[in-house]
């Protein structure tokens, strides 16, 4: 309606916004085409480098983007990638979780028999498996009377350990890692925790495996 | 009392937020990060106690962050009926 009120000196369409209080004086005197056209706040792209268009090199003027869009999207998608990035944490805690309920289910370990006290000589190591057949571990016998075993997986990156009685200890290869032979404990190169301990009972002339002792120090 | 009009956020302000959670977001996933090596090397070393624990403190953090996304998509949502 306001678009109707004519200039009354005939030269185009009175501004109507323009008749505001304490600009009562102007009014009538403006041309409609006196503005230019008022863009959202949204609808103005700046560039990275805030100069005008006319300033951005050729390559940026021939697609020139939505750039405040762009940033916008940018961070939103890195932030979706980073909420994937939370859930696959949590679905691994899930993980240690369930297999530690699994471990508890398992109950107590069965005993085994690993070998004969004549089948190791003093200084001597012998492999065996326990508790399940995938679980590789080595029998060491210390003294006449002394053994000990270990699970053979290193506890750095699950290679197999070497005993080395000689040296007095177990000897990863992969990374140099070296370990106790008496105790397991980790004396050098990366590994951080003992190997696994395998119980051991010595029945007769027979030593047998009786349970695994995981340990942090 | 809410007011039936609300103004949608404009891009500015959904860039302030956005960034805003982005920092809340980074600290609650290096936190998971962490508690995920912690419980790995406690539960391989056979210490289980803070298994259950650390697996509700992730959950936690992870609702947080989806509930923060989540709140993104809705406000982008009313900006985009809104143009």
């Amino acid at each position: 309606m306001a678009d109707t009120i004519r200039n009354p000196s005939g030269s185009g369409p009175i501004d109507p916004a323009i008749n505001t209080p304490g600009r009562e004086g102007l009014t009538g005197t403006a041309p409609a085409d006196l503005y230019g056209p008022v863009f959202d706040r949204e609808q103005v792209t700046i560039a990275p480098d805030f100069r005008p268009l006319d300033a951005q090199p050729a390559w940026r003027q021939d697609f020139p983007i939505d750039w405040p869009q762009d940033v916008y999207v940018e961070r939103r998608d890195f932030m979706k990638f980073m909420v994937l990035t939370s859930a696959t944490f949590a679905l691994g805690q899930l993980w240690i979780a369930l297999q530690n309920w699994y471990r508890q289910r398992r109950g107590q370990l069965p005993m085994q028999r690993v070998a004969a006290i004549g089948d190791v000589a003093v200084g001597g190591a012998l492999s065996f498996t326990y508790p399940g057949e995938h679980d590789r571990c080595l029998l060491v016998r210390l003294t006449d009377r002394e053994f000990v075993a270990f699970g053979q997986k290193c506890t750095h990156l699950s290679c197999a350990v070497i005993p080395r009685p000689e040296e007095n200890s177990f000897y990863c290869p992969c990374h140099e890692g070296r370990f106790d032979l008496r105790t397991g404990v980790p004396t050098a190169g990366p590994p951080q925790r003992p190997l696994t301990r395998v119980l051991l009972d010595v029945r007769g002339q027979d030593i047998y495996a009786v349970g695994i002792e995981e340990r942090t120090a | 009392m809410r007011s039936p009009t609300r103004r949608p956020f404009s891009r500015e302000q959904r860039l302030t937020i956005v960034q805003g959670m982005l920092v809340f977001v980074l600290v609650m996933v290096v936190l998971q990060l962490w508690l995920l090596t912690a419980t790995m090397n406690a539960w391989l070393g056979g210490d289980d106690a803070m298994v259950w624990p650390a697996a509700a403190a992730s959950a936690a953090c992870l609702a947080l962050n989806a509930g923060l996304f989540r709140y993104l998509v809705r406000i982008e949502r009313a900006g985009r009926v809104r143009e």
